[in-house]
């Protein structure tokens, strides 16, 4: 076809198709194109048959009513909303536990990283047994150890273990109290951001004035300073435009404050704990990958440990550390979906759960539910891969 | 894990979708394989339980037995697949099992939209709610603000959802996979009630530590009929589950029970004789032997032989037959006739 036209066209050497470039041009597109063929038919197919079988299919389930009741929402939700909502409750649900996972389970793993590597017998074999044990039992088993023998053993609401009347924990979650912004709080709130805005600007000189001069500035105090005084002094300026709302017990349960629920404390310390373990890991790697010279040569130049550690080793290690790093953070993201154990209503428990039950539109959710752990965890993939090359960039 | 499950059935699904299904297919299937797949429950007394030895019996578990003794003549040609709530549908629409017999409630969502029809009501239930003694309520409309443990992905979850909106009251639920969860749940206090279906409450009050310590309250806020399930696309096996449950109730109905079916089969009474397979169509529309329901009455029993032998008197359970009692003793249990 198209073929046979452009050979008339172009006046070349060797006839088109006999051309390399051409021809791998076509059996990629050719590849492609029965590849898409291929697709169009397994969709095709599947919504031929689940019609043949009187299943309902499409999104449009995605706005009906969804008529039950979740547990924990980051947004409003009650059950006259919609399933379409369900599905960004349980979203987010996940993202939360993700990222205080990911958060908790670096810090964890970087101080036992370094903690191994201790010239400290006592608290080099802690970590050592820490992560042995930890990295090896299974993580469906960590989080029901939490939640079924930690968590639920704890005394019911009336009975419930306090701290200063304002703090409780009892076996239906932890209750803090919550802040209750007054008027006036928003100019608070700017005065934050212009400190943490000033903050970086004032590093960003310290850091030039050292490079140009050598003088050194005392950038940790002065940000401290910045960070919580100005914040401080409007908040007194503006006469405390903050109260707390304490937990109170009010019939079955507490009402009121902040109340982290059983499942999400036990998913997040078995999550924390179970990939801090691999980080550490990871980070002892990291650390011996730089050469014991480094170290040497940095001491010979008077450099205390610790500094050398946070400016000579870390920065070098870092660049082995990050990709596993990445790795880690994806398999945390992608284990959070074990919270249907423990009844935590992220979205696999959710969505792939109960709204598929209820509307028994299966391939439609499950499609959903794959395409949003692809898409997170691609995310994470792209912001580490970022921060790799940037780091790279040191190598000398 | 459920999550692999839901997802290895839907690309099952997805593949099971290439070849297209015809009348009778199934029905052929089953004959030819040899066994019933019968899904059950996870482990629910009285409805579908594995003893020690790993055999099952329950409610559900006999309406698999009579529709395998009727294809087969012997009721112990069934394979078991214990199912949650949450993986229930998608193992039938993936034809991963047969009968779906798994105190499912009938409803026109379920019934209109996923590919299944009910094939009858072997057990009418309803909603109620179990709490401890020590709470001292007396009534559900006391229990505003109260935390429920729910099975997920079941009618419990929007009947109780519907219940507090229309009396105005707040709930917090918190959801399990599993029954067995949920009154796990209960047990350690994690929730105030543990609401389910009646029946389903009775056979979980014996698993917790305590039996005693806990009561059921006299609300029932919902109707659960609950029955044995088929996927669309097979008549012929739709009506075989269908008329096995009949069998079932029509044998009580007549007197018949596994201990005198035999003399029975002399009995001067047209009835008896056309549901024995002596007189009338026999098994000729259903496409199986002629004396399909006396197998089914000889191995599993009547309905009501059933029913005490697994949640009535004869069980640890004791419920009443109540509204499951036949149509003439006072119940809505009420099977169209053998002729």
């Amino acid at each position: 076809m198209a073929v046979d036209q452009n050979t008339d066209a172009v006046p070349a050497k060797a006839a088109l198709w006999r051309r390399p470039a051409f021809r791998a041009t076509v059996f990629q597109i050719l590849l492609v194109l029965g590849l898409v063929a291929f697709g169009y038919y397994l969709f095709q197919n599947t919504l031929h048959n689940l019609q043949l079988r009187g299943i309902s299919t499409g999104f449009g389930f995605l706005s009906y009513e969804a008529g039950f009741g979740i547990l924990q929402s980051l947004i409003e939700f009650d059950e006259t909303h919609t399933y379409g909502r369900t599905f960004l409750v349980g979203l987010l649900n996940t993202l939360l536990i993700a990222g205080l996972g990911i958060f908790f389970a670096t810090i964890i793993g970087f101080v036992m990283g370094v903690a191994r590597l201790s010239k400290n017998w006592l608290i080099a074999k802690i970590a050592t047994v820490y992560i042995e044990t930890f990295r090896n039992i299974p993580l469906l088993l960590q989080i029901m150890f939490w939640y079924f023998a930690i968590l639920q053993p704890l005394p019911g609401p009336r009975q419930s273990l306090s701290f200063n009347d304002s703090v409780f924990l009892n076996n239906r979650g932890f209750y803090l109290p919550g802040p209750v912004f007054g008027e006036g709080f928003n100019i608070v709130f700017a005065a934050i951001v212009i400190a943490i805005v000033a903050v970086i600007f004032l590093a960003r000189w310290a850091r030039k004035r050292q490079e140009d001069t050598g003088q050194q500035f005392h950038t940790v105090y002065a940000s401290l300073a910045i960070l919580f005084g100005l914040p401080l002094i409007v908040f007194f300026i503006m006469g405390s435009p903050l109260s707390w709302e304490y937990p109170a017990l009010k019939g079955f349960n507490f009402k009121g404050g902040i109340v982290v629920i059983p499942e999400l404390i036990a998913l997040l310390v078995a999550l924390s704990i179970y990939t801090g373990a691999f980080i550490a890991e990871a980070v002892r790697s990291g650390i011996l990958a730089v050469s014991h010279g480094q170290t040497e040569a940095a001491y010979a130049l008077g450099i205390r440990p610790g500094v050398t550690l946070r400016m000579v080793i870390i920065p070098q290690a870092l660049r082995v550390i990050i990709p596993q790093l990445t790795s880690q953070y994806l398999n945390l993201t992608k284990n959070s979906s074990l919270a249907t154990a423990v009844g935590y209503p992220d979205l696999v428990a959710v969505f792939a759960g109960t709204t598929l039950n209820q509307t028994g539109q299966a391939v439609e959710v499950i499609a959903m539910t794959m395409g949003v752990y692809l898409t997170i965890s691609l995310t994470i993939s792209m912001f580490m891969n970022w921060y790799n090359k940037r780091k790279q960039l040191v190598e000398r | 894990m459920n999550k692999f499950h839901v997802i290895a059935t839907s690309v099952a699904l997805a593949a099971a979708f290439t070849t297209s299904a015809y009348a009778g297919a199934r029905f052929d299937a089953i004959k030819a394989k040899g066994f019933v797949q019968c899904g059950v429950s996870t482990g629910l007394p009285g409805f579908s339980m594995a003893d020690d030895k790993g055999s099952w019996s329950g409610l559900d578990v006999d309406v698999c037995r009579a529709a395998a003794a009727a294809m087969f003549g012997d009721a112990s040609k069934v394979k078991y697949s214990p199912l949650t709530a949450k993986e229930r549908f998608t193992a039938l629409q993936s034809g991963e099992i047969d009968i779906l017999s798994r105190n499912t409630t009938w409803t026109l969502t379920r019934d209109s939209s996923l590919g299944l029809n009910f094939a009858g009501v072997n057990y009418y239930d309803g909603q109620g709610f179990m709490v401890t003694k020590k709470l001292g309520v007396k009534s559900a409309l006391e229990l505003d603000g109260a935390s429920f443990c729910i099975q997920a992905g079941t009618t419990t979850e929007l009947n109780l959802a519907d219940y507090f909106r229309a009396n105005k009251m707040s709930y917090t639920p918190i959801t399990y996979d599993s029954s067995d969860e949920t009154a796990k749940a209960f047990d350690a206090g994690r929730c105030d009630a543990l609401t389910s279906d009646q029946s389903q409450l009775y056979a979980l009050r014996i698993k917790l530590g305590n039996p005693d310590g806990a009561v059921v309250l006299p609300e029932i806020i919902s109707k659960e009929p609950l029955g044995p399930v088929v996927a669309q696309g097979d008549d012929e096996w739709f009506n075989l589950v269908k008329w096995s449950l009949y069998a079932m109730l029509n044998a009580e109905e007549l007197g018949i029970t596994s201990a005198n079916v035999d003399e029975m089969k002399s009995s001067k009474d047209p009835n008896v004789l056309r549901l024995l397979g002596a007189e009338g169509i026999k098994g000729k529309g259903l496409g199986v032997a002629d004396e399909w329901a006396y197998s089914i009455v000889k191995q599993v029993g009547n309905y009501g032989e059933a029913f005490e032998r697994n949640v009535g008197m004869g069980s640890p359970l004791k419920i009443a037959r109540g509204q499951n009692a036949l149509w003439n003793k006072g119940g809505i249990q009420y099977a169209p006739p053998i002729r």
